[in-house]
């Protein structure tokens, strides 16, 4: 039985996806891959998110130049759907793996040491619950400011530097912003210098950087998105 | 010294085990912490009862036999293995948490002696250079860059003991296969087989249900021999490598 | 526990009603019936030429059964599956990966001459003979030499990382004190390197389902049946199940018997019983008293000492052995004068210094330390100081070169030896004798074969030092796939060994009730308690020196030994279980016979020669005197029941191409 599974594994190889699919090698690398594209994301917004310090009118064009994107090229909103659907498509297999590996390394130990001791750094033991913080916050924060569902007071279509302040002009919304991007930085900081190693891209000599890179866009995410809050809730915007 | 020892019982794998109090006395520091074990048992045997099972073999550190978790950690607080670890590093008076080797993928058997031949099945598949005994060229046909030869050697350390799996929250066998993989895979001997190695050893391992590595280091902290953590980097990278071109 | 009628075989609890087990008797001469005559350099090929083969496609039909997974075992394992045979293995480790060979630190060596310092087979067949000290054939170190240099070709094809040059080339040095630089490592892990390397090409087979493998299973007797031996019974060691196992060969591949000291380097769990139990069916035992003792391993802090370890050789290039002159000297060592130390060694050998070879520097560290000037707890050490060496390379170059050991020294005994000199004692390290094998490598029993530590054939009566990895691997990888063709080519398998036989019937019952019997003492001594008590009587009186008038105390001792063993032993569990005691008691009833033999032979060995010192026999320079004239022979016993005398089989020694000298270091 066991030369069987040999031979066969050796002489008949399944594609590349499969490959990938089937091992925990392979589903960390999609989730890796997956991961950046959202950290690329997430530069992208925080960056376009600190227009609102240039007042209303330079944080609507951005709104309004999101929709436009591509064109003449694509018609209007194309792009923003193409960068949605990639999300959505990066959000699902990011949580799919997630969830999958998740559920195959609580299988992998089945029982607890008597003797506990803390393990492993704090951004690290959190990735699991951080990530879950971070996909409700998602929903909340599709909710509140795309569809605008369960903003507070009246959601004002193309008018976002508005419906940012109204957000941040109560105290639940100040309060679940901040926490999921602290929970954001933790999940980066980790993330990043995961992804790295996942992807290859560890070794001795590139350690010391590739953890300063981790530490350095955790830092300047998490900075970058609670300004937006602080800002308005100290009045710097309203 | 005089110690209170809190060790894993279990009489088989299917009859649940718990943690028995044992007070001992007239420890020597320079004993070996098995030492201190042997000590144990010679008690419990002449008291009739049964005396703690535990593995070990050479005592030098090498053969990878041995291994407890010592209030936690394994292999206890000194980065070395379970043998070589000696009493001085503990306190008098000190109770002390003996457990054995905890992941799914390697059940318990009896106290503190687990299964560990999944290891056994990941080498198998593919932890080896195919090349019957005769079939050699001369050893200095190939020479070997010596940065090769010495990062080689560096990964070949691995003694099989299992201490990566046991402090890995995810009983991961990451630490203990990267080590096999890229110890060949660094070799031009070990080349024409680097694609099919690292796809079947990294198949094999996540069949015999160890979890998956989520980066959190503790394998390579709690690494007797020191293999870097670094290496499961480059293990992946292995893998990429083969999924893309290796079919 | 059942209750039980003790069989013949258990009598070892009563005291012997034979004639005193000194009184042995000589049979007829043991022959090597294959040994090849011509040119010695011809012998090997000309064997292997005139040895019958086996079909490929009947290969498969042939079973063979390997015991043990180190060096050569798993080497043997590996090729003989590579031949297509089928193979079943055993070890008693739970992984065939930890076998001992895995501790050997220094390295192999190989007549490669990559040098070019002026080595050759004829050099290495040469020292290997003569650091034997003329106790060894002739034929077979020859094979051993010339087969040394495919070892390393293998290993290397393997993917074994030895040292390397800048260039990308093998690096070699030299070793115990030989002029060429032969020695091929792995840092201080050789053996560990190699161990995989055979462990990996065995586990291949396994997954191709070429060899079945069955870890955590001891051997525990051998199956003879008419005259071949046709299995093994063995123990699972997690259920305690007694199986037997049948096959075409057995091959004994499991270690040396220096455990039978209790303390020694070998690994805690190695053990005398698969040779012991193929002997008492049979098997001539040559030479038990050739056992080494290495002079540097780390000194036992006490009655707690469970094993010892040792220390690379290589430490003596550089350190300074030395002990204080005035006995009971108890001051720290930096407080003692230069003028009031002796530096023993380089003052008796000037010549070679600190480096005389293994067996004489045992023997005088073991005597200044009976004069009382021995150093550390007990008086049990001598120290090996750096101090000079540290002055005079720096401290960064004895870093360098002894980094890894001074680490190992200070995580054990918690003394920085840069500081303090380092304390060294002499250990049990190897064991030359073993089962008695022609040239084939098969013992007296047709179809056993011994191999690697496990038999006698190649290191006389003292190995050197990097030789134990490389007859090893001769044996697993080259010899004994050569030379078992030859016995299964001439028993074509027509008639497949009979499960219900009376043979084998007769040894599972024996084992049952030897395993009963132990449960059922109930007695109030541990197993380790007699292991340690029957340890330190060999060590005392078969150890590095030995007299008669000490030799036939231990001689009377030992029977008594066995009776109390017997009357007192205490084995918890029972035997259908993971039971570490009982294993353990089954082994010291085997190391109670063992020691027996060793010390009978250690008698009627009235020279001294390599590591078997006779006080009685030295020059007048208190240097070893062999007695060519009358002991040019290797001692073959023919076991005839617990404690009953047995017969010796002397097989002559012919020296053609080495002439016996008599070794001279003063």
């Amino acid at each position: 039985m066991l030369s069987m599974a040999l031979a066969t594994r050796t002489d008949r190889r399944p594609s590349l996806t499969r490959t990938l699919w089937a091992s925990t090698i392979g589903k960390k690398t999609v989730m890796a891959l997956t991961g950046l594209i959202m950290l690329g994301y997430l530069v992208a917004h925080m960056y376009g998110n600190l227009k609102i310090f240039f007042g209303p009118d330079s944080f609507n064009d951005y709104g309004h130049w999101l929709r436009v994107m591509g064109e003449p090229l694509l018609h209007e909103k194309w792009g923003l759907w193409i960068v949605r659907v990639v999300l959505v498509v990066a959000v699902v297999l990011h949580g799919v793996c997630a969830y999958q590996l998740s559920r195959r390394d609580l299988a992998a130990r089945p029982s607890r040491y008597v003797h506990k001791r803390p393990r492993a750094s704090y951004a690290t033991r959190t990735m699991r619950w951080g990530g879950v913080i971070l996909a409700l916050f998602i929903v909340w924060h599709v909710l509140d400011l795309t569809t605008g569902t369960v903003h507070p007071g009246g959601f004002q279509p193309g008018r976002p530097y508005q419906n940012v302040v109204d957000t941040f002009s109560t105290w639940y919304g100040n309060v679940v912003y901040i926490v999921a991007m602290l929970a954001l930085g933790l999940h980066v900081r980790h993330g990043f210098w995961s992804a790295a190693q996942t992807l290859g891209a560890g070794s001795a000599t590139r350690d010391r950087l590739l953890r300063t890179t981790a530490d350095l866009l955790a830092l300047v995410l998490t900075a970058g998105f609670i300004a937006v809050p602080v800002a308005v809730m100290t009045g710097v915007v309203s | 010294m005089r110690l209170t020892l809190r060790v894993w019982r279990q009489p088989d794998p299917d009859t649940p085990g718990a943690m028995v109090t044992y007070g001992i006395d007239g420890i020597s520091e320079d004993m070996s912490f098995l030492e201190m074990l042997d000590t144990l048992n010679e008690e419990l045997i002449l008291k009739g009862e049964e005396p703690v099972a535990f593995d070990h073999d050479c005592r030098e550190g090498i053969c990878g036999a041995c291994g407890v978790v010592i209030d936690g950690e394994a292999h206890g607080p000194e980065r070395t293995t379970t043998c070589q670890l000696h009493m001085r590093h503990f306190e008098d008076g000190a109770t002390i948490d003996v457990e054995p080797w905890r992941a799914g993928a390697f059940p318990v058997v009896k106290d503190l002696v687990v299964d560990r031949s999944a290891f056994d099945r990941i080498i198998g598949s593919g932890g080896y250079i195919t090349v019957p005994t005769g079939a050699a060229p001369e050893a200095h046909a190939t020479p070997v860059p010596k940065p090769a030869a010495d990062l080689a050697f560096e990964h070949a350390e691995c003694i099989g003991c299992g201490a990566c799996v046991a402090a890995c929250p995810n009983g991961s066998a990451m630490l203990f296969t990267s080590a096999k993989v890229n110890h060949l895979g660094v070799l031009p001997q070990g080349a024409p087989e680097r694609e099919t190695r690292v796809l079947d050893m990294v198949a094999t391992m996540d069949e015999e249900g160890f979890g998956g590595c989520t980066l959190a280091g503790e394998c390579a902290t709690a690494c007797p021999k020191g293999i870097p953590l670094q290496s499961i980097s480059m293990m992946n990278r292995e893998f990429l490598r083969a999924t893309v071109r290796g079919r | 526990m059942a209750e039980t009628s003790p069989r013949p075989h258990t009598v070892n609890a009563v005291h012997p009603p034979y004639p005193p087990y000194t009184e042995y008797t000589v049979g007829a001469p043991a022959l090597d019936t294959k040994a090849p005559d011509g040119p010695i350099a011809e012998r090997w090929n000309r064997r292997r030429f005139e040895a019958k083969l086996v079909n490929p496609a009947n290969r498969r039909k042939h079973t063979v059964i390997v015991v043990g997974t180190g060096l050569a075992g798993g080497a043997a394992g590996a090729t003989l599956a590579e031949q297509g045979y089928h193979v079943v293995q055993f070890c008693y480790q739970d992984s065939p990966r930890r076998a001992h060979s895995i501790a050997a630190q220094g390295g192999i060596n190989a007549a490669k001459n990559y040098r070019n310092d002026g080595d050759s087979v004829q050099r290495l067949f040469y020292d290997t003979v003569k650091g034997g000290d003329f106790r060894a054939r002739e034929s077979n170190v020859h094979r051993l030499a010339e087969v040394s240099v495919e070892i390393i070709d293998q290993c290397v094809a393997q993917g074994v990382p030895f040292a390397r040059e800048y260039g990308g080339l093998l690096d070699t040095r030299s070793f115990g004190g030989v002029q060429v630089s032969r020695t091929f490592y792995a840092r201080g892990q050789t053996g560990q390197q190699l161990l995989l390397g055979a462990y990996q090409a065995l586990s291949r087979q396994i997954a191709a389902g070429a060899v079945e493998m069955h870890a955590r299973t001891e051997m525990l007797d051998l199956i003879v049946i008419d005259g071949r031996a046709r299995g093994i019974v063995a123990r699972d060691l997690i259920t305690g199940e007694i199986s037997t196992h049948l096959a075409d060969a057995v091959v004994l591949a499991s270690g040396g018997y220096g455990n039978v000291f209790y303390l020694s380097t070998n690994a805690k769990n190695s053990n005398a019983t698969a040779v012991w139990r193929a002997h008492r069916r049979g098997a001539q035992f040559a030479n038990p008293c050739f056992t080494q003792i290495h002079p540097t391993c780390i000194p036992r802090s006490g009655d707690h000492q469970s094993k010892l370890t040792l220390m690379s050789e290589s430490l003596r290039n550089d350190g300074r052995i030395w002990v204080p002159r005035a006995r009971g000297d108890r001051r720290p060592p930096a407080e003692i004068p230069e003028d009031e130390r002796d530096y023993y060694l380089e003052r008796t050998y000037p010549a070679f210094g600190n480096l005389v070879p293994r067996d004489i520097a045992s023997r005088a560290a073991k005597n200044v330390c009976d004069e009382g000037r021995g150093v550390g707890p007990g008086g049990q050490g001598v120290y090996l100081d750096f101090a000079d060496a540290i002055a005079r390379l720096g401290r960064r170059a004895v870093e360098e070169k002894y980094g890894n050991l001074f680490e190992m020294y200070e995580r054990i005994t918690a003394e920085n030896p840069y500081e303090v000199p380092m304390r060294i004692y002499p250990a049990i390290h190897y064991t030359m004798g073993g089962l008695w094998v022609d040239y084939d490598l098969q013992t007296t029993v047709p179809g056993l074969f011994a191999i690697g530590e496990a038999n006698f054939s190649d290191h006389g009566a003292n190995r050197l030092g990097a030789s134990a990895l490389m007859q090893g691997l001769a044996d697993g990888y080259f010899v004994l796939p050569s030379t078992i063709n030859d016995y299964l080519a001439r028993h074509p398998r027509h008639e497949p060994a009979d499960a219900s036989h009376p043979a084998v019937e007769e040894a599972v019952a024996d084992t049952e009730d030897r395993l009963r019997l132990l449960l059922a003492v109930d007695g109030d001594r541990t197993p380790d308690s007699f292991h340690k008590e029957i340890g330190e009587l060999l060590w005392e009186h078969c150890g590095m020196a030995r007299t008669e008038e000490g030799l036939r105390k231990a001689l009377d001792r030992i029977p008594r030994i066995r009776e109390e063993f017997w009357r007192r032993i205490k084995v918890p569990g029972t035997g259908e279980q993971l039971n570490q005691a009982l294993e353990k008691a089954n082994r010291v009833v085997d190391y109670l016979e063992l020691a027996e033999l060793m010390c009978l032979d250690a008698l009627h060995r009235a020279e001294s020669c390599g590591g078997h010192f006779r006080e009685e026999s030295q020059t007048g320079a208190g240097e070893a005197a062999r007695r060519d004239e009358t002991f040019a022979y290797a001692a073959a016993w023919e076991f005839t029941g617990t404690g009953n005398p047995p017969v010796l089989h002397k097989e002559d020694l012919v020296f053609e191409y080495v002439h016996p000298t008599q070794r001279s270091y003063a």
